[in-house]
């Protein structure tokens, strides 16, 4: 069953906790406007929400989040973080680096860098210390079961464990935010189950909002909320 | 360290290419250095022998060259008689060729002079110098080119003459000269009565600027400097140098141009790359820190080669028989400097555009379409 994500609908929500991302009326399209991707979508999340955006491919969900990012701005409407618009975000860095982290459906790791180097990458760009910088990768690799592999590099990993590896990349600065585009969309079966148990525990322990683009009905289920992208707008579905 | 690591990982990714890059700014810094160096100690060869035993030189105001200079016999006897001098020695260049030898350059020297006075004479004596006017003394590299023993009559220019004597020093230009007697070079040269310079001994060097006011005030037509402020003020040192500066950064562009192609291409094929830097926090000086980073790296490996392989190349040059005398091999600690210096601003010059390039990449495109 599928509602409308207008405003009324995110009236609600925003009164069941704090609004973290809110879309308004977003409009985007690509070629100088021959490919129009979305066409006044409008949703909200609240914290520590986990929330599903499903659709065909070119919906525009990764376009989306991509905007959450703010990796790119929309040509009309509203994207805000924390109740502060993105293309308006005074420092864009401080959103990338501390309020906002990514997980790509390909890991997009280094290849020449060790596991350790890779996920130590936002530290350094944040200018994060090494003491705690390292203490904070030891957290993340032993609760994705990735210590053994710290100086490995990424050549020598497995598919399951370069997505670990990215998502524990995107979590070392301890981001409010988690955008995943398609984060099991190149892996198995029983690698993608893993990758996503992991990243619903570690949403859920560390109170991460998550926004998670996927195509599999059976992890979107697992989230809090589901949306629906059909023509360039977003639909709320509820759950069963 | 990991910054540090991004800039050498991506450099030994391609090793070649980095390489090559490295070799142009070594081949282009031992250039800079080795023609340079050769230069200033050329420069310091002509300075020293204005500056034997003297302090201070007169010449004609206003001449581009001291070949041309004409200096009044009139003008020696008095100043050498002023009291704040110690003595006045006048010196006569010239140029003269012999059969396989179309340049020897000729000093026209009295007996008293300190060039004669003070060398090591091999053969020959000292005493004997300016007895006859056709008497001539070799350096000991021009008795050799000329295969000149003591006692020979020798044809040098439209002139025969006799080598009364054989010496050795130091000096290049010196060792590969011909030393005759002021008034047979004066002859020779169709230049009586008049000497190109006047090398001039104080009494008290704090008399240099008294003297050269005397100069100045005695002699419209002349112009007396302490050696060190001619050396920096005589316009053929000025082209020596700058074509020297000019020869060696022609060579550090076109290596400047090798880390622009490298890191051009280090950019171009790493795109997806910095947007992953990107998108995990990095700014854009971060990224340009890193490019410019790896061409500071390919810069400081290709100067300290380029300086090694020149400092190589100078000693190779020193042992070459013909060259004794004429490469000194003493590097400048300000060239050293300058060299390194510029061999840093070639590879942030070579650098600019891949920088700006990089700062432009969008991530979002890039992780899009890659």
């Amino acid at each position: 069953m599928t509602t409308s994500a207008t405003p009324a609908n995110d009236q609600v929500l925003s009164s069941q906790g704090r609004c973290v991302l809110s879309a308004t009326d977003v409009w985007k399209s690509y070629d100088d406007g021959a490919i129009e991707v979305l066409k006044g979508a409008s949703f909200e999340v609240v914290a520590a929400q986990t929330v599903a955006l499903c659709g065909p491919s070119g919906c525009g969900k990764s376009t989306l989040l991509h905007l959450f990012g703010g990796l790119d701005s929309p040509d009309r409407g509203q994207v805000s973080v924390n109740g502060i618009e993105v293309n308006r975000h005074r420092n864009l860095l401080r959103l990338l680096r501390e309020e906002v982290g990514f997980v790509f459906q390909l890991h997009n790791l280094i290849p020449d860098l060790t596991l350790a180097e890779n996920c130590l990458i936002p530290t350094v760009a944040a200018g994060t210390d090494r003491r705690s910088a390292h203490a904070r990768l030891l957290q993340l690799t032993e609760r994705t079961g990735l210590t053994h592999r710290l100086g490995h590099r990424i050549q020598k990993l497995s598919g399951g464990e370069r997505q670990r590896t990215a998502l524990c990349r995107a979590l070392m600065n301890r981001p409010k935010i988690l955008l995943a585009d398609e984060p099991t969309g190149s892996l198995d079966e029983q690698s993608s189950g893993l990758v996503f148990e992991l990243l619903l525990d570690l949403v859920a322990t560390e109170g991460v909002t998550l926004v998670m683009a996927t195509h599999d009905r059976g992890l979107a289920n697992r989230c809090d909320r589901l949306l629906e992208m059909h023509d360039g707008r977003i639909h709320e579905t509820v759950h069963a | 360290m990991i910054f540090l690591k991004l800039i050498l990982t991506n450099l030994s990714r391609h090793r070649i290419r980095s390489l090559i890059s490295v070799a142009g700014i070594a081949f282009s810094v031992a250039a800079m250095l080795t023609v340079v160096t050769i230069l200033q100690g050329a420069i310091g060869m002509f300075s020293g022998i204005l500056s034997s035993d003297s302090e201070m030189i007169v010449f004609e105001r206003n001449v581009s060259d001291l070949f041309f200079s004409n200096v009044p016999a009139a003008a020696v006897e008095e100043i050498a008689v002023w009291p704040m001098v110690a003595h006045a020695d006048p010196l006569l260049f010239g140029i003269v060729s012999s059969a396989d030898h179309p340049i020897i350059t000729c000093f026209g020297v009295t007996a008293a002079d300190a060039r004669i006075r003070k060398a090591t004479w091999v053969e020959g004596d000292v005493g004997a110098f300016a007895q006859h006017a056709d008497d001539v003394v070799l350096g000991e590299r021009a008795a050799a080119f000329l295969s000149a023993k003591l006692g020979d009559h020798l044809p040098i220019g439209h002139g025969v003459f006799h080598v009364i004597g054989i010496l050795k020093t130091a000096n290049g230009f010196e060792d590969g000269g011909v030393f005759m007697p002021l008034s047979s070079a004066q002859s020779f040269f169709h230049k009586e009565g008049s000497s190109s310079v006047i090398t001039i001994k104080l009494r008290n060097k704090d008399d240099a600027a008294a003297f050269k006011s005397m100069v100045k005030r005695k002699y419209a037509s002349l112009i007396g400097l302490e050696d060190a402020e001619f050396t920096r003020s005589y316009s053929q040192f000025k082209i020596l140098k700058a074509t020297a500066w000019a020869v060696g950064g022609c060579g550090l562009v076109l290596g400047g141009l090798g880390v622009a192609n490298t890191m051009i291409m280090s950019v171009f094929t790493r795109i997806r790359e910095i947007a992953i830097l990107r998108v995990n926090g990095f700014s854009k000086v971060q990224i340009a820190a890193m490019i410019f980073g790896e061409s500071g790296v390919v810069s400081l490996v290709g100067a300290a080669l380029g300086l090694l392989t020149g400092t190589c190349l100078l000693f190779a040059l020193k042992l070459v028989p013909a060259l004794h005398g004429y490469v000194d091999v003493a590097i400048h600690p300000v060239v050293l400097a300058i060299v390194i210096l510029l061999a840093l601003l070639t590879g942030i010059a070579g650098a600019l555009y891949p920088a700006a390039y990089a700062m432009r990449i969008r991530a979002v495109e890039a992780l899009r379409f890659e």
